[in-house]
């Protein structure tokens, strides 16, 4: 199983070391550095590299990366979501994860590790669990805690650990009770020169917020539950319910989490809320080029298209871009080659228009890659597949709590080829 | 609370404070001490020092003060061991503790202490815990087996730990259940042949109630296990598939790929017109392509596996080529993944898309990817014939764009085009001429150079452009000399009058100026060719080439079987057998698929492989009819040859089979007799033919009732029939067989006496004999002597009929017998024979004559009828 995890940062500083088992020598980290040089990019660091007695596994978050050694035949999928499962506990202590708050709170990093791992087997890695073992840190409770003489340890067997239902801990009481979803669906798109799309998906996921007492049991309906055909669900949602009667039935983790995702790559149901009109092209003789990029809604089923912005990936030979905008800035980093135009709300009546010159290393070639051009944007209350909740329903418990869903569209890696 | 001090770590002086304060009255200020002490450990520095004053703070009520001890002694007792068995007697006192969660965390450390004094220590209370009230504290205990199996395997099992670990995988409660698969999982790794993990349906079943309930890793344990599960049936199959299936919807992708796995491997045995085995089919697609929309380092896992599952089953995802699509921010390990995939998915249907999509990527930044790229669309081309043309003008587009490594890229699998599709694509020859001197990879510039030899005939300036690459030929790594010089040899074959010099120029720098072996050797076989005799040397160098095959590139069929079983691990990833890497897994077993019920073997006779080695000499010459072996008496049947070993153990994991044929009333049988050499039972037997000459296929199943025990031997008697589909083999007798037990599936060919063929209705009429004799063309004649046989004709004569071998006829000619004989084969071909004797001489000669002309034709090629005459 896991044997070790080292953290490293992105400068190559080696700033935390935890053994689950026996210790294993810092010095296997050189071959981890070795790949590190050889792939350029952080981004394209192998997830999974062999060294002569170790395999290391390691995933890059938040400029860290997190890189676990393991000697026996282990799934890596099961390391590799270990490791996520790590990075996201760091998030949910600290708000960040970041090399400044992980060795800020040294002492609690490590007793988390230890909770979370045994002799390499998962152990505690809920949220909600860790929680009532290790108390997060915060600015009151560290007052407190110096003026009682108390701890961050909690005195309790962990009441979920046991339980055929993990995820939830006995004994919550609100005085307000609520339970909120977030439908967030992202299109990851891909369309040619022409505009039509190559390839489009959605990938959707329904976060909750639920802040509910005592043990409530939760059903979950959709108006069209049929656009769902590829699901992955949070561990308390009953897969058998889903099956026969397509509602979400749960009985749900105490505050936030995703109850569930989804995938939907039927073409037809995909919506493209933009289409994107542009023309950059680079001149034979004087090092220099043209662009030109027209924005404008497409499928937006009446909602307004919010925090546009479209990014481009310059070949390495453009030195700098001389450009005006009609709506919104924009910003070319000469260094990554990246050109960044923030467009913000798109009006429809008065589409907004980027044009301009770009200047070229002098002396420089024709550049052979065709830059690509990347699209962020926001749709509130819509979920661009159509997806409806129709309603929740609570059982086990008597109180009425507050209930709302709310629609969020957003581009996911929506890419424009030109 | 700020623990870490940006102040520079002064040992002496800090160790010193810290020790005052670990020693201090007040708890609170003791516990301060014990985290910075934790935190300086945390990032490497030497604390140890201050061991005996840490270890002195874990007589505590305060838990949390407790579990930093613990950390702290997790650390350093193995560098302080002596100082550790101070510990001992708290954590015994804490394995007492009324609260479990104590108990378990005394239970928890302790087997991660790894200093041998303590675990002799440690076996009591782990036993007691094992065996504890509450659930937590036996989940922990269970790992902690492990952990101490890790440090001293002998003491595990003489304290006899595994039998209670066994048992705890029918515990209540499903957390100690996944535990306990899970420590036994780790240990069985280390003892490969062990059978800790004994799976019957009765634990099956333990294991699929315990998967619903417990938490996502638990579950990752138990699926693994359960892969490693035979059903006894396509049933029991079934219903593990139905339970198996709801995890595909875990958000956790490591239970997917684990559930993918059992499926796979479970699916194996379904019988293909099921419906549900479509339903699974179809139920597989969705949680493959979910893994795809996660994080890089999880679609790369997702991906390299999937490649394997497109080998194995191309149905499950042939419809869902656009996932593979590449995004241009996916890491470059992503993309060459997909890109895999997307030529191995690739097909007649979606073609133009991957073709579009390819020649995009041609224009990507990244060099590898590119060059990948426009490999892959010539690995198209290759793979589907109707998109050649199609491919090879999307090259021509890429080498117009001029860029260099595209150009070289491309003319490297044009290559490749041109020895799939010769004489059709031949006019963009010119084109790539002109690409000549911007080629500076050795790969591209052999490449070109092939081209240029191998077309020589119709390019003009052939020998100018193989000239201009001789001058530097020095300098040429040694992948392009040796093309070079074949390409000039073929130049020379097709004109010779302009190229003497030429071939005389790069011979002698092949042979005189390199010190090269092979090239050397090379261009002194050439040289000693083309001097000794051109026309051979013609032949030779200008022969037709074999096609070159759709997919170079798929993993071996057995291979693919065992990574199937294996999908989800490293081995997955690497597309190696486990046993090819992973360290400390001392001879790991093969897995192997499930064969699919009742249809026998799981591989089509087709696939048999064609060159099957140590087929035994032929068996049935007019010379063992004789049975020249057995001396005197009448014979009371067909001549039977001793047994010959046709599979030897070494090539079939420890079975050997030698066997036999025979003809006993009538009814054609496979004598064999099965060694099991190996060191386990063998069982499952059964045996299948490839098509072949004469049609002969087994007439039931083999019955080997009894488990094979190691060193026994069994003899066993297939009868055979003629049923089967017919094939012309060569030799003509030539019987490739495929034998399955429950290790694997071997193959070994052997061959038929054609005696074997001749019914017993075989006399012919004998008013006609004669006027067909005539009638047999001279070309359907053969004559053979037969050498060294010491019979009359009449014991002779017997002797043959026992083989269905019948005399019509007896005439003698100044001292000479004629006998007159006809034989009919099983396929109805008659053969008319001729044999004289003559008296005192031991040569008999025969003259057979063939009724059925067109059957003749089928003889010609053989050597086994070995009868006749001069």
């Amino acid at each position: 199983m896991i044997h070790s995890l080292f953290l490293i940062s992105n400068a190559g500083d080696l700033f935390l070391e935890k053994h689950w088992k026996s210790v294993i020598s810092r010095s296997v980290c050189d071959y981890f550095f070795e790949a590190r040089e050889k792939a350029v990019e952080p981004d394209n660091v192998p997830p999974v590299i062999r060294t002569p007695h170790h395999y290391l596994i390691n995933i890059y978050r938040e400029k860290i990366f997190f890189v676990s050694v393991i000697q026996t035949e282990v799934p890596p999928l099961f390391v590799i979501e270990f490791l996520h499962r790590v990075a996201e506990t760091f998030q949910d202590y600290f708000g960040e994860c970041s090399e400044t708050t992980i060795k800020d709170n040294v002492v609690i990093v490590y007793e988390l590790l230890e909770e979370m791992l045994d002799n390499g087997f998962p152990l505690a890695t809920e949220s909600n669990i860790l929680k009532e073992l290790i108390r997060p840190p915060t600015i009151l409770r560290s007052m407190v805690n110096t003026i009682t003489g108390s701890s961050n340890v909690g005195e309790t067997l962990p009441t979920g650990q046991l339980s055929t239902i993990p995820w939830r801990r006995a004994g919550v009481k609100y005085t307000s009770n609520e339970a909120y979803f977030d439908v967030v669906e992202e299109i990851d798109a891909i369309l040619d020169k022409s505009g039509t799309a190559v390839f489009a998906e959605i990938q959707g996921v329904i976060d909750a917020c639920v802040k509910l007492s005592g043990m409530p049991d939760l059903t979950l309906s959709f108006m069209n539950p049929r656009l769902l055909d590829d699901v992955s669900f949070h561990p308390c949602v009953r897969y058998k319910r889903w099956e026969s009667e397509r509602v979400i039935s749960f009985i749900p983790p105490d505050g936030n989490f995703q109850l569930m995702s989804y995938h939907i790559s039927a073409q037809n149901l995909v919506a493209i809320p933009v289409y994107v009109k542009q023309n950059i092209s680079f001149f034979e003789t004087g090092s220099s080029g043209r662009l030109d990029i027209t924005v404008g809604p497409k499928q937006t089923m009446g909602k307004t298209l919010e925090c546009l912005v479209v990014t481009v990936h310059m070949p390495k030979v453009v030195l700098s871009a001389n450009l005006s905008a009609t709506q919104g800035t924009y910003n070319y980093d000469p260094v990554t080659k990246i050109l960044v135009w923030d467009i913000g709300k798109l009006n429809p009546q008065k589409l907004p228009n980027l044009k301009g010159s770009l200047s070229l290393q002098s002396g420089a070639p024709k550049p052979e890659e065709n830059p690509s051009l990347n699209i962020d944007l926001k749709i509130q209350q819509l979920a661009i597949s159509g997806l409806k909740v129709n309603r929740l329903d609570v059982y086990g418990e008597k109180y009425k709590p507050f209930k709302g869903v709310k629609y969020v569209t957003k581009a996911g890696k929506f890419q424009v080829r030109t | 609370l700020k623990v870490i001090n940006c102040c520079v770590w002064d040992p002496s002086g800090e160790i010193f404070e810290l020790k005052a304060e670990l020693n201090s009255d007040k708890k609170e200020k003791k516990k301060e001490a014990v985290k910075k002490v934790i935190a300086s450990m945390t990032v490497g520095k030497d604390v140890s020092a201050l061991f005996p004053d840490v270890v002195n703070c874990m007589q505590t009520d305060n838990l949390e003060l407790k579990k930093l001890v613990y950390l702290y002694l997790m650390n350093y007792a193995k560098s302080q061991p002596d100082m550790a068995i101070m510990a001992v007697n708290t954590f015994v006192k804490d394995c007492e503790d009324p609260n479990p969660l104590i108990r378990a965390l005394a239970v928890r450390t302790m087997g991660c202490i790894r200093v041998d004094k303590i675990t002799e220590y440690l076996c009591e209370p782990l036993r007691k815990c094992l065996k504890d009230e509450d659930p937590y504290v036996r989940k922990t205990a269970a790992v902690c087996v492990a952990k101490l199996h890790d440090i001293n395997a002998q003491l595990v099992e003489d304290q006899g730990f595994l039998d209670t670990l066994k048992d705890l995988i029918s515990d209540s409660n499903p957390m100690v259940v996944a535990n306990a698969v899970a420590a036994l999982s780790e240990i069985a790794e280390s003892h490969p042949n062990s059978n800790l993990l004994d799976l019957n349906p009765q634990t099956i079943n333990k294991l699929l109630t315990a998967l619903n309930e417990c938490t996502e890793w638990g579950q990752i344990f138990i699926l693994d296990c359960l892969a490693n599960y035979m059903p006894c049936d396509d049933r029991e199959s079934q219903s593990i598939c139905e339970r198996v299936t709801p995890r595909l919807s875990h958000a956790n992708s490591a239970v997917v790929l684990s559930a993918v796995k059992v499926l796979m491997k479970f699916m194996e045995m379904l019988p293909k017109d099921l419906d549900y085995y479509g339903t699974l089919l179809k139920k597989l697609a969705p949680p493959l392509v979910t893994l795809l929309s996660a994080e890089a380092e999880l679609q790369y896992v997702a991906l390299r596996n999937i490649n394997l599952i497109v080998q194995k089953r191309p149905e499950i995802l042939k419809h869902e080529m656009k996932v593979f699509f590449v995004k241009y921010n996916d890491p470059i390990y992503v993309k060459l993944e997909k890109l895999d995939i997307m030529i191995r998915l690739a097909s007649q249907a979606n073609i133009a898309q991957v073709l579009a999509e390819l020649k995009e990527y041609a224009t990507e930044v990244d060099v590898d990817f590119v060059r990948k790229a426009v490999r892959a669309i010539g690995r198209c081309a290759i793979k589907v014939e109707q998109s050649a043309e199609r491919c090879v003008s999307t090259l021509l587009d890429l080498i117009q764009t001029k860029v260099n490594y595209v150009v070289q890229e491309a003319i490297v699998v044009i290559k490749d085009i041109f020895r799939k599709y010769p004489n059709k694509y031949e006019s963009v020859i010119a084109t790539l001429c002109e690409n000549l001197d911007s080629l500076d990879e050795p790969e591209a510039r052999a490449a070109m150079i092939w081209i240029v030899g191998e077309y020589a005939e119709r390019i003009d300036n052939a020998d100018e452009l193989l000239e201009s690459f001789l001058e530097g030929f020095h300098d040429e790594s040694a992948q392009v000399q040796l093309q070079l010089l074949t390409a000039i040899v073929k130049l020379f074959l097709k004109k010779p009058t302009e190229t003497q010099e030429l071939v005389q120029q790069v011979l002698s720098l092949a042979t005189q100026d390199s010190d090269n072996p092979d090239l050397r050797d090379r261009g002194y076989i050439y040289w000693r060719l083309l001097s000794t005799d051109p026309v051979a040397a013609k032949e030779v160098v200008l022969a037709e080439k074999p096609l070159i095959s759709e997919e170079t590139d798929l993993i071996e069929p057995t291979l693919l079987e065992e990574l199937i079983c294996h999908i989800g691990t490293l081995a997955s990833v690497y597309h190696k057998p486990p046993s090819a890497f992973v360290e400390g897994s001392r001879g790991v077993q093969h897995k192997r698929l499930p064969a699919r019920m009742g249809a026998g073997l799981g591989v089509a006779p087709a696939a048999m492989p064609a060159s099957l080695g140590g087929a035994p000499a032929v068996g049935g010459g007019l010379g063992d009819l004789f049975d020249l072996g057995g001396g005197v008496g009448m014979p009371t049947g067909s001549y039977v040859a001793p047994k010959t070993v046709w599979l030897l153990a070494i090539k079939a994991k420890g079975l050997e089979i030698s066997g036999t044929f025979a003809r006993r009333g009538g009814i054609i049988q496979m004598d064999l007799s099965l060694t099991n050499k190996a060191m386990s039972v063998m069982t499952d037997f059964a045996v299948q033919f490839n098509r072949n000459s004469f049609g002969l296929a087994p007439a039931g199943p083999m019955q080997v009732l009894t488990p094979l025990s190691p060193n026994q031997t069994i003899d066993v008697s297939l009868p055979l029939s003629m049923s089967g589909p017919v094939m012309k083999m060569e030799p003509l007798n030539n019987l490739q067989v495929a034998v399955k037990n429950n290790i694997d599936v071997f193959y070994f060919s052997c061959q038929y006496p054609l005696s074997l063929l001749f019914v017993e209705d075989g006399r012919f009429y004998r008013q006609v004999f004669l006027a067909t004799w005539k009638d047999i063309p001279n070309d359907s004649e053969a004559q053979f002597q037969i050498k060294d046989i010491h019979l009359n004709s009449d014991v002779a004569s017997n002797k043959l009929q026992g083989s269905n071998i019948f005399t019509i006829a007896k005439r003698t000619v100044e001292g000479q017998d004629m006998l007159y004989q006809s034989i009919k084969l099983t396929n109805g071909i008659w053969v008319l024979a001729e044999m004289r004797i003559q008296t005192g001489n031991p040569n008999y000669t025969k003259t057979n004559g063939f009724r059925d002309c067109m059957q003749k034709q089928m003889y010609d090629s053989t050597s086994v009828v070995r009868f006749s005459s001069k």
